[in-house]
């Protein structure tokens, strides 16, 4: 593999807290090393932004709901069309791109890892070869336990190791990251054609509430010293007041870390913007982003991503089939649901986001304003939940945003006046810096992830995953600051250059990250036993349409994380 | 919806377009390029390129060099044109005479914005469609999907149109918006689908499930209509001068109207007036009249 030196360049990476030094960095085999040899290949990025290739901690890219909603919406799909050349094959969709369009447009705005953030369990095969037929970027997903019967089943009597055993059981059969839970407890309730809108309701049957499915992954999170933590996506969204259940949910969830884990936070709250509302009804509707934002700044125990919402027509696609069907109720739109063995649910509607719908104005100054209002950038992640608040390709308008407070103020005032009545952005006159937007955009994903010692930074052992970007580094343009955000002047992935000015001149295989996550055998076996036994009796499929294979059609290129965790016993 | 509101309703919806158009084409002399049709592809050939927006500002000689698609190959216009005449730097000056049958080249005038485009024989699937301005005379037939999704503009086709006259393409939900569509022979099936706004005009018959899912706009059928006329409409009207071989059951018979004007043009009648679609969810304003006369069929289903 080529060696490359890129040159002269800005450096921002917050990890090693470098704010803008100039510096060279040096790629060998992949990885960042501190010299090479002298007949290696010179980028010059002489008065050019440096930072480390991005990472989304949650984007829905691929499995059974974004193929659901491919099928529900040709009409996106003949949107958004690029020509094939002779490298990359043809794109097409926005807010549902194919496969390949969302490798090839993550590599050009310098993304180079993306975490696929609700995989159904049993459709953990599907999901894996979406993602292996996901060009470029490095992959991961996290499966949906947080409906689960066995999960509710352990619980109730809790048996916290042998839940632990089974969520590992789970991680390790689909190749899974990270745990995560939609709306808890309330997905089982939707099977019975109801929802949960409160943490201490507890669900039909079963007797367990939404609070102690939270606390319980928590802890069998913290006892299996996961690297990322529980991954939340809360109850009641999606309605007028919800902001309180976002912070009962926060606060519900204090678990101890486990202290072989180098992240801060025990609970990671996602797409927050559409937790984040007040009022009372969509009449009395307003932001709640600031009263979430005091919170979190008081807290240390969390992270959260916003969610953010721009201006567009796209789908909203969640694992939350309740939402999905009420959403329906509201805009009228063609709405599908989606069942995977009532083990968690899923729904698709197209929605368009308006600058004149008061709804729609007022949700867009929430995610900024949660951006802007927590202090400390280390607790929140850039996000749109793509595609639900808008596709990934609009994040260079949200680094505007976040850059220029006067490019904000001229959206507001575009935008439908409740927008500012009922939210506080225009208060915000905070304006990030480029090192604030690396943290949001990078730094704080590889950290909360458990994966900042691979990737999100510059430092000598790291993945030569990096991002050039041809922007002057005190311009607050926000026209310079969305163009150069849009398209890298060099994306570098894994020591090799992907995209060029926007074009993309080599399409390697990314790799696929996923846990293998050891406990007590003996435990196993127990939890085996009486899984396998629950499973026949309630199960129409059988078990062994869990296990994702170790073939290339799954795992093109697996990068297997290995954890031990035989002391839970 | 009684007489009176149906004329402010008809005058509310004037279209602007077509009589602007008109207006700037006696006021300004059009400039006239001609395409000889060579032969016909054995494929489909893709020419949304061939519009006046497309070919103002370029020389005979350039236009000649632009790129048609061809199944998968690009290749020049001139392979199955012979492009002759003068061109102009605007395309409201444009008017692009195609001087022949092309009915294996799509996607005629898609797109356009302004300018006229006169075929002298049939067209091929996508006339028209997705058009914002300016106008279209097909004097022949033809293909499907013509005038889909169309904003604005004219098209004028004196045969016949093949399904999907100004339907919508798969999936969306926001069809013809704006503009006039006038079919002198027969239409095929879902004309208007999904319709939002504008005028349709098919002069013979329509086939079935005309004005499906219709929400706003018009369509005068001055034939006769096949079955499911205007099914799951919440709004616009349908018109049946003709017979309308039935009306769904989730239609409600309305009232008796002694006529009906559109764009200042008095229809006699008495005409029948049924609401729908019922059975579809929110405010249900769709609107199909029929002449009572060509319809006694229905008088006996909805009226005893």
């Amino acid at each position: 593999m080529d060696e490359l030196i890129i040159k002269n360049g800005f450096v921002y990476d917050p990890l090693n807290n470098i704010n803008g030094e100039q510096l060279d960095i040096f790629i060998k085999n992949g990885k960042i090393v501190s010299e090479v040899g002298a007949d290696a290949t010179v980028i010059d990025a002489k008065n050019k932004i440096i930072m480390p290739g991005g990472i989304d901690g949650h984007s829905h890219i691929a499995g059974a709901k974004v193929s659901m909603g491919r099928l529900l919406r040709p009409e996106d799909i003949r949107r958004g069309v690029r020509a094939k050349t002779k490298i990359t094959r043809s794109e097409s969709g926005v807010s549902v791109p194919t496969t390949f369009s969302i490798g090839y447009r993550y590599a050009r705005m310098g993304y180079t890892t993306v975490f696929e953030p609700a995989m159904p369990p049993l459709k953990a095969r599907h999901t894996h070869e979406e993602l292996a037929d996901t060009p470029i970027v490095d992959k991961g997903a996290f499966p949906l336990l947080g409906s689960n019967w066995m999960v509710f089943h352990y619980l109730k009597q809790q048996e916290i190791e042998k839940c632990a055993a089974f969520v590992a059981w789970m991680l390790n059969a689909t190749k899974g990251f990270a745990i995560k839970l939609v709306n808890p407890a309330g997905l089982e309730s939707w099977n019975w054609g109801g929802n949960i809108r409160d943490i201490d309701t507890p669900v039909e049957f079963w007797d367990v509430t939404p609070r102690e499915v939270i606390t319980g992954l928590a802890k069998v999170n913290e006892l299996l010293g996961l690297p990322h933590s529980i991954h939340v996506h809360f109850n009641n969204i999606g309605r007028p007041g919800n902001f309180k259940t976002t912070i009962e949910s926060f606060d519900a969830c204090r678990e101890n870390k486990n202290p072989g884990v180098e992240r801060n936070q025990v609970i990671h709250g996602t797409h927050i913007q559409f937790n984040g509302y007040g009022g009372d009804s969509w009449k009395s509707f307003a932001s709640g982003g600031l009263e979430i934002a005091d919170w979190v700044n008081k807290n240390d125990h969390v992270t959260l991503d916003v969610g953010q919402v721009v201006f567009s027509n796209t789908t909203t696609m969640t694992a939350d089939g309740p939402l999905e069907y009420y959403l329906h109720t509201l805009n009228h739109l063609k709405w599908t649901n989606g069942d995977v063995e009532i083990e968690t649910s899923s729904g698709v509607v197209p929605l368009i986001y308006k600058r004149k719908n008061p709804v729609s104005a007022i949700q867009w100054t929430i995610g900024l304003e949660l951006l802007l209002g927590i202090e400390d950038p280390w607790k929140v992640m850039l996000s749109t939940d793509h595609p639900n608040g808008g596709p990934f390709t609009r994040y260079p308008e949200i680094i505007a945003w976040l850059m220029s407070q006067e490019y904000r103020n001229d959206t507001l005032k575009s935008a439908h006046k409740r927008a500012g009545k009922r939210s506080g952005l225009a208060t915000l006159d905070r304006e990030y810096s480029l090192f604030e937007i690396a943290i949001v955009t990078r730094a704080t994903q590889a950290k909360a992830l458990g994966i900042n010692y691979m990737k999100g930074h510059l430092g000598v052992g790291a993945d030569a995953d990096v991002a050039i970007y041809d922007l002057d580094k005190e311009s607050k343009d926000p026209k310079e600051i969305m163009k150069a955000f849009s398209n890298t002047l060099y994306t570098i992935k894994g020591g090799e250059v992907v995209a060029k000015n926007g074009e993309i001149v080599s399409t390697p295989m990314g790799r696929t990250l996923y846990l293998n996550v050891k406990v007590d055998p003996s435990l196993e076996n127990t939890m085996l036993k009486e899984f396998s036994d629950i499973f026949r009796r309630n199960y129409s499929v059988n078990m062994a349409n869990y296990p994702v294979q170790p073939i290339p059609s799954y795992l093109p290129l697996p990068k297997e994380i290995k954890l031990d965790a035989t002391h839970v016993a | 919806m009684t007489t009176k509101n149906l004329i402010n309703y008809e005058n509310s919806h004037n279209h602007i377009n077509s009589s602007k158009i008109k207006n700037a084409n006696e006021a300004i002399k059009m400039k006239e390029l001609s395409l000889k049709p060579l032969s016909q592809p054995n494929v489909m050939l893709e020419a949304e390129i061939i519009t006046p927006d497309n070919f103002s500002g370029k020389s005979v000689d350039e236009i000649k060099q632009l790129k048609v698609w061809k199944g998968n190959k690009e290749v020049p216009l001139s392979d199955f044109f012979q492009v002759e005449g003068e061109t102009t730097n605007s395309p409201e000056e444009t008017r692009i005479v195609i001087e022949g049958s092309i009915p294996k080249t799509k996607r005629v005038g898609e797109g356009m914005t302004s300018g006229e485009i006169v075929i002298k024989g049939n067209a091929g699937m996508h006339t028209g469609a997705l058009m914002r301005g300016g106008s279209i005379f097909v004097e022949g037939d033809v293909g499907a999907w013509s005038g889909a999704e169309i904003r604005g503009g004219k098209l004028h086709i004196k045969g016949n149109a093949d399904n999907y006259l100004g339907a919508v393409y798969r999936g969306e939900w926001r069809g013809m918006r704006g503009g006039k569509i006038i079919v002198e022979g027969n239409a095929g099936g879902e004309v208007g689908e999904w319709m939002r706004d504008g005028v349709i005009h098919v002069k013979r018959d329509v086939g079935s499930f005309v004005g499906v899912h219709m929400h706003g706009g018009k369509i005068i059928v001055h034939g006769n209509a096949d079955e499911r006329v205007g099914a799951e409409m919440t709004g616009g009207q349908i018109i049946i001068l003709g017979k309308a071989n039935e009306i769904l059951p989730s239609f409600r018979f309305d009232e008796e109207i002694p006529s009906i004007e559109v764009e200042g043009e008095t229809y006699e009648g008495p005409f029948l007036k049924f609401v729908g679609d019922l059975a579809e969810a929110g405010k249900i304003k769709g609107e199909i009249l029929v002449l009572k006369k060509n319809n006694s069929h229905l008088i006996k289903l909805f009226l005893f």
